[in-house]
């Protein structure tokens, strides 16, 4: 790290109305490192990477690319500049072949015929430099996520790009997967390229970055060597006090079976099976965690038992009452008079509607219940008394029942779906996704309360995609890989087993 | 049902549909809906028919009913890709301004209850014999399908047939193609290559209201002679029904032109006549069926019809 710096940031504002996203940010940036910049959701990381990528412009404040001050107002100027950015939500285009995405915005000629074969050239000698290896005629839609970061990755160096911005790159990816992106990474720096890695996740900061800045409000609050610093510390500079990164528990005390699954099929719309043959238990006072990639059928599996979605066949017990999937649905508000409670794994798209108020959407689903309603009519005053100690008891913040939940942040909206099934006392919850797009500290509030909820000896069905937290809360690990349980684990499941479990690499028999 | 007149007209009726429909392709590929054909081919075929008129010039004729159309286009861009208002409402929008607006202008202009004048000798575009016609008519089904079937139209139905090979060439193998392409289905990855999707939008809208444009003159002032009022008569709306057929390919939309246009042949045909063992086909069964079997085709019963993915979606960077 000598030598002129490959990025440098001086004093960067930007503000959206009233929102302060990046307040007098400074950040240096060595050549051929790997950088890490790490921050709860909303502290300002991707705005400052979209001003450094020309997608926003900086409303004051110097940027400067080996040591020349630039102005970078739209995309074009960063790419010329050398800037690449693999970008969270891919920037592909799904029906195009990998070719086809690799050269748009970069095709030389109005004809494309020219075009095509030099990226095709490009393409392999980046295979061999890089080991990115990638069928170029594929079609963008039949490859797996993974596959398809790399052609973002590879898209970034075919336009020449040496500073290479990857934001949450590791979101969709196995843990394997994120090992090959690593080792990837690390060739890109070795040959002299320079990585910015976004992320919240402090365990890849510490696996792979060199320096590592870290975010808060909108403030660049630290920074430091990766091999000076530890999580912990880490953790206290993104949230601005000392957080428990574990859960602490003591061992679960299962008591009867509350919830039971046998032989559960689904076929998707498209007339796939996505749930194939799934059988287990939840017992009360246990949680039951469901791992697996994005994308194998614990969606599904989840909708299915919730009362979204109707399995082709399949038997379900609740506190011993039976009901055969296969031949009717079970509508969620049934599945509810059962005694389950759902927090979906999309709060935006299935836990709430954002543009209604935070006490209406406190008894979404419940609204039939006599005690917020009095025959068609709703009992206003009850629902809001109920909504705001809801709001006292799990710290909802802003604590005003009449806002729009959609005012409030990832970690809030969160609590409020929490709440409003915790509160109605289920036997079993379901719960997707509970920490998606929550920040630290909120999770931990999340994760203390499914965890006494166990301890008041109810059963959770958790499915997550966030390994770390389904090794931290499940007392028992069932892994999907294909629609299929392919291997169940007790608690403290060994991370590597778990990983090559997900990836379908190995599986129990069962 | 298949002899050379029937599929004489079938050539004359199916040109402007295929010419609307590719404009709708350009438009629909690049993310904006267009639901304005009708509007766009009414008001050009009255702006050709006008100047054609008044200036006995075909040419100039065509030119005003592409002016007329790209006008019409903008403001449905205007609308849609800078205001980022609703497509559907502004196509519509376009569709009553245009039909209000010719009949007015028509009535005021000329008198003649909303339409325009016969033309005058040149504003017409003529049939073209192509070389031997004459010669090859004797020629048993070949040379009659030659001499009869492909000579004798006028120029904008060969720039119709033209349009198909030209439109697929440039959506598959040049890079405004590709881009075009991308633009519909996800404008994010062409904003983040660089490209301006507004200016990408924008040259598709254009390239919509040209060829919309070349297809409104054809009705007035190469099929007719002369504006009438309401003369797109729903062509624009069974365009955009074959786009959906062609499931947005090039080849396809002339082959769905060609059936929309065989069954308004057989339409025609067929008026008043007894077919064997059902008896009289009503016109307006004819009429339906294009309609009819774009219902069936969406509803996934020929194959399935997925449009481009951001069509009708207006982009807008979002906001971390």
């Amino acid at each position: 790290m000598t030598g002129t710096p490959a990025i440098e940031l001086r004093k960067i504002n930007k503000r959206f109305g009233p929102v302060h996203a990046n307040k007098d940010i400074d950040l240096v940036v060595g050549k051929g490192s790997i950088h890490g910049i790490i921050g709860e959701n909303g502290a300002g990381k991707s705005t400052l990477m979209s001003i450094l990528y020309g997608f926003y412009q900086a409303d004051n404040g110097d940027i400067l690319v080996d040591g020349k001050k630039v102005s970078i107002p739209d995309s074009k100027t960063a790419i010329a500049l050398g800037i690449g950015m693999v970008h969270q939500h891919f920037m592909l285009v799904d029906t195009f072949t990998v070719l086809e995405n690799v050269i748009l915005g970069a095709e030389g000629a109005a004809l494309l015929g020219g075009g095509v074969s030099k990226a095709r050239k490009e393409l392999s000698r980046l295979e061999n430099d890089y080991g990115l290896k990638v069928d170029p005629d594929a079609l963008i839609q039949d490859l797996p996520v993974g596959l398809q970061q790399r052609v973002e990755i590879l898209k970034a160096l075919y336009r020449g790009a040496d500073i290479l911005i990857l934001d949450e790159p590791t979101g969709v990816l196995t843990p394997a997967e994120a090992d090959h992106l690593f080792r990837i990474l690390e060739v890109l720096r070795d040959q002299g390229k320079t990585v910015l890695l976004i992320t919240h996740k402090l365990r890849e900061i510490m696996a792979i970055t060199d320096t590592v800045s870290v975010m808060r409000r909108g403030e660049m609050v630290a920074t430091r060597k990766t091999s000076e610093t530890s999580m912990p510390e880490l953790a206290e500079l993104m949230v601005g006090r000392s957080v428990l990164l574990q859960v602490e528990k003591k061992p679960a005390k299962p008591g009867k079976t509350v919830m039971k699954v046998d032989g559960l099929d689904v076929i998707d719309s498209r007339g796939v099976k996505v749930v194939k043959d799934v059988s287990f238990e939840v017992r009360a006072g246990e949680i039951v965690g469901i791992a697996g990639v994005s994308g194998n059928g614990q969606s599904e599996l989840l909708e299915t038992l919730a009362g979204i979605r109707k399995a082709s066949k399949g038997t379900l017990w609740i506190d011993g009452d039976q009901s055969n999937l296969g031949e009717t649905r079970i509508d969620p508000a049934e599945m509810r008079d059962k005694g389950l409670g759902h927090v979906p794994e999309d709060r935006h798209r299935m836990g709430l509607i954002t543009k209604f108020a935070e006490y209406e959407n406190s008894i979404l689903g419940y609204h039939k219940d006599p005690k917020y309603a009095k025959g068609p009519f709703l009992d206003i005053p009850a629902i809001k008394a109920n909504a705001n100690a809801e709001i006292e008891k799990y710290d909802i913040r802003p604590p005003n029942c009449q806002l729009k939940t959609a005012n409030f942040s990832g970690g809030n909206q969160q609590k409020v779906v929490l709440a409003r099934e915790i509160e109605r006392d289920p036997t079993v919850l379901l719960v997707g996704q509970p920490t998606r797009g929550v920040d630290i500290g909120a999770i931990e509030f999340i994760h203390k309360r499914l965890v006494e909820l166990r301890d008041a000896g109810k059963g959770v069905l958790l499915v997550s995609v966030e390994l770390d937290e389904i090794r931290s809360l499940a007392d028992r690990v069932l892994v999907m890989f294909d629609g299929k349980i392919v291997g169940e684990r007790g608690a403290q499941a060994d991370e590597g087993e778990l990983g090559l479990l997900m990836a379908g690499v190995e599986g129990d028999a069962r | 049902m298949f002899d050379i007149l029937t599929l004489d007209s079938m050539v004359r009726v199916s040109a402007p549909l295929i010419l609307a429909c590719l404009a709708g392709l350009y438009s629909e590929r690049s993310g904006v809906v267009d639901i304005g054909l009708e509007g766009k081919m009414l008001g050009a075929a009255f702006g050709a028919g006008a100047i054609a008129y008044l200036t006995a010039n075909a040419w100039l004729g065509l030119l005003a009913g592409i002016a007329v159309a790209v006008v019409l286009a903008l403001i449905h861009g205007f609308a849609s890709i800078t205001n980022r208002g609703n497509q559907i409402v502004s196509g519509v929008a376009i569709n009553f301004l245009a039909l209000g607006l010719t009949a007015l202008l028509g009535q005021t202009w000329f008198r003649q209850g909303g339409r325009t004048p016969p033309l005058p000798e040149g504003g017409r575009f003529g049939s073209i014999e192509l070389p031997f016609a004459t010669e090859f008519a004797n020629v048993p089904i070949v040379g009659q399908i030659y001499s009869e079937l492909i000579s004798g139209h006028n120029i904008l139905v060969y720039i119709a047939f033209a349009m198909v090979p030209l439109t697929w060439w440039i959506l598959f193998r040049t890079r405004f193609g590709l881009r075009l392409r991308a633009v519909g289905e996800n404008p994010a990855a062409v904003d983040t290559a660089g490209i301006s999707v507004t200016w990408l939008r924008y040259r598709a809208v254009i390239a919509c209201g040209i060829l919309c444009g070349v297809a409104g003159s054809y009705l007035s002032i190469a099929q007719s002679s002369g504006f009438i009022r309401d003369m797109a008569a729903g062509r624009g709306y069974i365009a955009l029904a074959a786009l959906i057929f062609a499931k947005w390919k090039p080849g396809n939309a002339m082959w769905a032109c060609l059936l929309f246009g065989l069954l308004d042949a057989w339409a025609f045909r067929l008026q008043g006549q007894e077919i064997p063992g059902i008896g009289q086909v009503p016109v307006q069964f004819f009429q339906a069926l294009p309609y009819i079997l774009t219902v069936i085709l969406l509803a996934g019963f020929i194959g399935k019809a997925i449009p481009p993915k951001a069509s009708g979606e207006p982009y807008l960077k979002e906001r971390t």
